[in-house]
C-alpha cells in the first residue's frame, strides 16, 4: 500500500539519513495556532459587508443619493414648484437634465426634492418602528410570563389590520400632509419590529453569559443595556434596513391613489402619478426619472439589507 | 388542533372590532361632518345617510347601530352617487377584482416556488444568479410603474396585447402580470432560502440514502417544509395583492372594486371608503385566519405545541 | 472469508473558499461479511466523509472522489453512475446517522418514511409494505407497532426514534449497514439499548456492519475490528484485541490513554495539541506535532505500513529498525 505522498516524495526508505531519527522536535505547544486575527463582531460584519459587490453598490448609491438630496436642489437654478408652462415637456438638455414635465418645471431638481421626501418618510418611519418595537418587544420578552402574554396578545390583534388600508383611511380623514404619512405608517408598523426582538431577546435572555451576570446581582437594566441589546442589534438593523424601502414603496402608492403628500412638496410618487399622462405621448422622461429613483432607491436598500443579514449573521462566519 | 382554530378565531374578531371602531371614530371626527360636504347636498342622499347612520341619535347608541349595521353586511350609501350603496358597488366590483387577485395569487405562487426551487439546487449558478437578480427587481420595482411600463411596451409600441377593461384572457394577462411580479419574487427568495435549508437537513441525506429519485426528495421530503415560511408571509402578501389592485384596476381601466374605491378616495366619497375598507378588512384577516389554519394543517406539531413567538 | 467491501487508495476533497480541503488522503480499509468494523477518531478526522464516499452521499460541489476504487462484492461503486447507485442505497447499502431528532422528517408519519423506500426499489403493494413494516418494528422493539406507524415523529422519544432509523435503514435487507455514531445524541442507558439492538440485528440477518465513532465504549461492545483514523489517514488497523491490549500507534496510545476505565489505575493523559489544517496537510506524519516521540523524520517522510500481524497494521516510524534501535540504547 503507498500513498499519494509516499509515491511523489523524493525519499525511498532507506535513503533517509540515520540523524534524521536521532533529532527530536518536541513542542506540542506549536500545534495550536490562532488561525485568524481576532476582530471584534463589528469589525467582522463590516469586513464582510464591505466583500459583498450588491450590498456596496446599494451602500454607495443610497450615500450619493443622500448627497444628492441635501445639495440638489440648493445648487439647481430652477425652483422647485415654480409653473412655467411655455416651457412644459422639454426633452432632457444641457439647461434642463432630466428635462421638464406638464407644468415646465425642471424634472432634475423635482427629482432630488422627491429623494428628500423619500428618504425622510423611510428613515423616520423606520426610527419610529425601531424605537416602539425594541421598547414593546424589549419588555415583552424580558419579563416574560403574564406580561408577555398580554402584550403578544395586542401583537397578534394588530397584527391582522391590513396596514395600508388604515393608511389610506387615516389620510382621507386627516387630510394628506407629511406627518400625517408617517403616522400612518407606523401606527402599525412597529409591530413586526416588536416580534424580532421579542424573539431575540427570549432567546439569548436564557444563555449562559446572561444567567452569569444575572447570577452576580446585574440589575435588569444593565443586562438589557450590555448584554441584550447589543446582542439583538443585528436583526434590527436589519429589518431596519428592510422597512425603509417599504415606507418609501407605501409614500409613492399613496401619492399614486392620490393620497400623496400635497404641493409645494414633490414626492416621486406624486411625479409618477403626474406623468402618468404623459408618457403615451411620448414625454418618457417625466416617468423615467421618478420610476427608476423609486425603483433604484429600493434595490439599493433591499440589497442592503441581505448583504447586511449575512455579514451580521455569526453564524456565517468563514 | 380545536383550541388553536378557536383562538385564531377570537383574535380574528378582536382585531375585527379595533378596525371597525376606528373607522366609526374616525368617521365621526371628522371636521364637520363628512356627509354634508359640497357635492352631497341633494336632499334623497341626505336622507339616506342620516337613515343609514343615524345621525340624530347620540353617539354611543350610532356607534352600537354602526356595529350592527356591519354584522348584518349593511355598509351604507354613497354620497357621490344617489341611490347607490355600498353594497350596490361591491356587488358589481369586487368579482371581478377576486378574480383578477386568484388568478394573481396562482401565478405568483406556482411561478415563485418552482423559481425558488430551481435557484437552491443550482445554488451559485448561472440560474440561481439570474433568478435571484430577477427577484430583486421583482421587489423593487413598484407594480404601477412596472404596470406603466408593460403597457407603454407590450400594448402600446408593440402592440401585442390589448389593455383596459377586463373583457378577454387576452386583456388579463398585463394586469397579473403586473401584479404578480412582486409577491413572485418574494416568493422566490424565500423559497430559494427555506430550501436551501432544508436541503441540509439530516433527513434529506436520509431520503438520499434510501435511494429516493432526486425529484421525489424534493417533492416529498424538503419542499413540504420549505412551504412553512411561504404559508406564514401568505397573509402579507395577500394584503399587498389587494392593495395592489387598486392601483392596477386604475391604471388598466378595469372595473372592479378598487377602481371605484380609488375614485370614493379622490371624490372623497366618505361612506364608500369607509365601507369599502371595513369589507376588505374583514376579507384579508378571514383570509388570514384561513392561512392560519393551512399553517397548522401542513405542520403536524402545532397539535401539540403551537407557533412559538417568531 | 469473504470480502463483501474492499476500499482502496481513497482521497476525498472539498473546494472551499479557503482552498481545498483534503478530507481523506488515501484510506484503505476491507471489510468480511457478517463482520462489524469500528472507524475511530476525532471529530473532524475524515470518518464520516469515507462513509458517505462509499454510500456516494458527498455533495458534489464541493466535495470530490478524486482517487481510490470502493469495490462493493467486486464492483466499483466509484464507476457507478447516479442512478445506478439509487438502485444501491438502501436496497444494499443502508445508513444509519447521528441525530435521529433530526434524521426524520416532522410532516411524514413514521409509516410513510419506513415504507417509501421498500415501496420504491420494490414494486410492492401497500398491504405487503405495511406487513413488512410491522415486522421490522417488532424486529427493533418497538410497542404497538400499528397504531405508532400513523404517528410523527415528534411523538416519539430519541431513543425510539433512533430504533425507527434503523428499522428503515434495514426494511430493504440490505448486505452492508453504515452507521454514523449511532449512539452519540443519546442518553447513556440508551445507547446501551441500542448497542444491543445492533448485536441482535447481526444475529437475526447476518448484516456486516462499518461503525463510524469516537467513542471507545462503544467499539469496545460491539466491534469485531477496529481502523484508527487520523487527520484523512488510517493509521493503525486490528481486531479488537490488537488496538486495545498492543496499540502500537502513539495516537492509539493516546485514544486509550484519555478514555476513563474501572479496571486500571492511574490518571487520564489527554492528547496535548489538536489536528493538524487539512488545507495544507503535513507532508510527514500529521500527528507528528502532537507526539511525544516525535522524530525528525516523522515530519518530514510519511512512514510506511508496517505489518505486524496477520491483521494488525500501523503506520508509524517507531517500527523503523533504526528507532528500535535508539529505543533500545536508551
Amino acid at each position: 500500500m503507498k500513498t499519494a505522498e509516499e509515491m511523489n516524495s523524493t525519499h525511498s526508505p532507506t535513503e533517509i539519513p540515520d540523524e534524521w531519527f536521532t533529532n527530536k522536535i518536541k513542542d506540542t505547544d506549536t500545534a495550536e495556532s490562532v488561525s485568524r486575527p481576532s476582530l471584534s463582531y463589528w469589525q467582522d460584519a463590516w469586513r464582510r459587508l464591505v466583500k459583498n459587490k450588491m450590498a456596496m453598490l446599494g451602500l454607495v448609491f443610497l450615500i450619493l443619493l443622500a448627497i444628492m438630496a441635501t445639495i440638489g436642489p440648493i445648487v439647481s437654478p430652477y425652483a422647485v414648484n415654480v409653473q412655467n408652462l411655455p416651457e412644459q415637456y422639454q426633452s432632457p438638455s444641457i439647461e434642463h437634465w432630466f428635462g421638464t414635465d406638464n407644468a415646465g418645471r425642471d424634472v432634475f431638481t423635482r427629482t432630488w426634492y422627491g429623494a428628500r421626501i423619500s428618504l425622510f418618510v423611510g428613515l423616520v418611519a423606520a426610527l419610529i418602528d425601531v424605537t416602539i418595537g425594541i421598547i414593546w418587544g424589549g419588555i415583552s420578552g424580558y419579563k416574560g410570563g403574564r406580561t408577555d402574554t398580554v402584550m403578544m396578545r395586542v401583537i397578534e390583534i394588530l397584527y391582522g389590520i391590513p396596514s395600508l388600508l388604515v393608511t389610506i383611511l387615516l389620510l382621507v380623514v386627516l387630510g394628506p400632509s407629511l406627518l400625517t404619512i408617517i403616522i400612518a405608517l407606523t401606527i402599525t408598523g412597529w409591530v413586526g419590529m416588536a416580534r424580532i426582538v421579542r424573539g431575540q431577546v427570549m432567546q439569548i435572555k436564557n444563555y449562559e453569559y446572561v444567567l452569569a451576570s444575572k447570577s452576580f446581582g446585574a440589575k435588569d437594566s444593565r443586562i438589557i443595556r450590555k448584554n441584550l441589546l447589543p446582542n439583538t442589534m443585528g436583526p434590527i438593523i436589519v429589518q431596519m434596513t428592510l422597512s425603509v424601502p417599504t415606507a418609501i414603496f407605501a409614500e409613492a402608492f399613496l401619492s399614486f391613489i392620490g393620497l400623496g403628500i400635497q404641493a409645494p412638496f414633490a414626492s416621486w410618487g406624486v411625479m409618477a402619478n403626474d406623468a402618468l399622462g404623459a408618457i403615451t405621448s411620448g414625454y418618457w422622461w417625466t416617468l423615467f426619472f421618478p420610476a427608476f429613483f423609486i425603483s433604484f432607491t429600493m434595490f439599493a436598500f433591499n440589497v442592503l439589507g441581505d448583504g447586511l443579514q449575512d455579514a451580521l449573521d455569526p453564524k456565517l462566519r468563514k | 388542533m380545536l383550541r388553536y382554530i378557536l383562538k385564531r378565531l377570537l383574535i380574528m374578531i378582536a382585531t375585527l372590532w379595533i378596525i371597525i371602531t376606528v373607522t366609526f371614530v374616525l368617521m365621526i371626527s371628522i371636521p364637520g361632518s363628512p356627509f354634508n360636504s359640497e357635492g352631497s347636498s341633494n336632499a334623497t342622499v341626505q336622507a339616506n345617510l342620516e337613515k343609514h347612520y343615524h345621525l340624530d341619535e347620540p353617539y354611543y347608541i350610532q356607534y352600537l347601530l354602526y356595529l350592527k349595521s356591519i354584522v348584518t353586511l349593511e355598509l351604507g350609501p354613497s354620497i357621490k352617487q344617489p341611490d347607490q350603496t355600498v353594497n350596490d358597488l361591491l356587488g358589481r366590483g369586487f368579482p371581478i377584482s377576486f378574480e383578477l387577485g386568484i388568478l394573481t395569487i396562482a401565478v405568483a405562487v406556482i411561478s415563485g416556488i418552482t423559481l425558488g426551487i430551481f435557484a437552491a439546487l443550482r445554488h451559485n449558478g448561472v440560474i440561481d444568479y439570474v433568478a435571484m437578480g430577477l427577484a430583486v427587481l421583482g421587489i423593487s420595482v413598484p407594480n404601477f410603474i412596472l404596470a406603466t411600463l408593460l403597457i407603454q411596451k407590450v400594448a402600446v409600441d408593440w402592440d401585442l396585447l390589448p389593455v383596459a377593461t377586463w373583457s378577454s384572457p387576452a386583456h388579463m394577462i398585463l394586469p397579473i402580470l403586473a401584479l404578480a411580479t412582486g409577491p413572485m419574487a418574494i416568493i422566490a427568495r424565500l423559497t430559494r432560502s427555506t430550501m436551501l435549508e432544508v436541503l441540509t437537513q439530516d433527513y434529506i441525506k436520509m431520503a438520499r440514502a434510501k435511494g429516493l429519485s432526486p425529484w421525489k426528495i424534493i417533492i416529498k421530503h424538503a419542499l413540504r417544509n420549505a412551504l412553512m415560511p411561504i404559508v406564514t408571509i401568505m397573509g402579507t402578501l395577500l394584503a399587498g395583492i389587494l392593495t395592489g389592485t387598486f392601483v392596477i384596476e386604475k391604471i388598466f381601466a378595469i372595473p372592479g372594486m378598487g377602481k371605484y374605491f380609488v375614485e370614493s378616495i379622490n371624490q372623497r366619497d366618505y361612506p364608500v371608503i369607509m365601507g369599502t375598507t371595513v369589507f376588505y378588512s374583514a376579507f384579508l384577516i378571514f383570509m388570514l385566519f384561513l392561512v392560519d389554519i393551512a399553517y397548522g394543517i401542513l405542520d403536524p406539531r402545532i397539535k401539540v405545541h403551537k407557533r412559538g413567538g417568531e | 472469508m469473504e470480502k463483501i467491501l474492499e476500499v482502496e487508495n481513497l482521497h476525498v476533497t472539498f473546494s472551499t473558499y479557503g482552498g481545498t480541503v483534503k478530507a481523506v488522503r488515501g484510506v484503505d480499509f476491507y471489510l468480511n461479511k457478517g463482520e462489524t468494523l469500528a472507524i475511530v477518531g476525532e471529530s473532524g478526522c475524515g470518518k464520516s466523509v469515507t462513509s458517505n464516499a462509499i454510500m456516494r452521499l458527498i455533495p458534489d460541489p464541493p466535495g470530490k472522489i478524486t482517487k481510490g476504487k470502493i469495490h462493493f462484492k467486486g464492483k466499483d461503486l466509484t464507476k457507478f453512475s447516479e442512478k445506478k447507485m439509487r438502485s444501491i442505497r438502501g436496497v444494499d447499502i443502508s445508513m444509519i446517522f447521528q441525530d435521529p431528532m433530526t434524521a426524520l422528517n416532522p410532516t411524514l408519519t413514521i409509516g410513510t418514511q419506513l415504507m417509501e423506500g421498500l415501496r420504491d426499489h420494490h414494486k410492492i403493494s401497500a398491504q405487503e409494505a405495511k406487513k413488512k413494516a410491522l415486522e421490522m418494528m417488532n424486529l427493533v422493539g418497538i410497542p404497538n407497532p400499528e397504531e405508532r406507524l400513523k404517528q410523527y415523529p415528534h411523538q416519539f422519544s430519541g431513543g425510539m426514534r433512533q430504533r425507527i432509523v434503523i428499522a428503515i435503514a434495514l426494511i430493504c435487507e440490505p448486505e452492508l449497514l453504515i452507521a454514523d455514531e449511532p449512539t452519540t445524541a443519546l442518553d447513556v442507558t440508551i445507547q446501551a439499548q441500542i448497542l444491543e439492538l445492533f448485536g441482535k440485528i447481526q444475529v437475526v440477518t447476518g448484516i456486516s456492519i462499518i461503525l463510524i465513532t469516537h467513542d471507545l465504549g462503544v467499539v469496545a461492545k460491539i466491534a469485531d475490528r477496529i481502523a484508527v483514523m487520523y487527520a484523512g489517514k488510517i493509521v493503525e488497523t486490528g481486531t479488537k484485541r490488537d488496538i486495545f491490549y498492543r496499540p502500537e500507534h502513539p495516537y492509539t496510545k493516546g485514544l486509550l490513554h484519555s478514555v476513563p476505565r474501572l479496571d486500571v489505575k492511574g490518571e487520564l493523559i489527554p492528547i496535548n495539541g489538536t489536528p493538524p489544517d487539512l488545507f495544507s496537510p503535513p507532508e510527514g506524519c500529521a500527528f507528528t506535532a502532537r507526539c511525544p516521540f516525535a522524530m525528525e523524520v516523522c515530519d518530514k517522510v510519511y512512514p510506511q505500513e508496517s505489518e505486524l500481524t496477520g491483521t494488525h497494521k500501523v503506520d508509524c516510524w517507531l517500527q523503523d529498525e533504526r528507532a528500535k534501535r535508539l529505543i533500545a540504547a536508551k
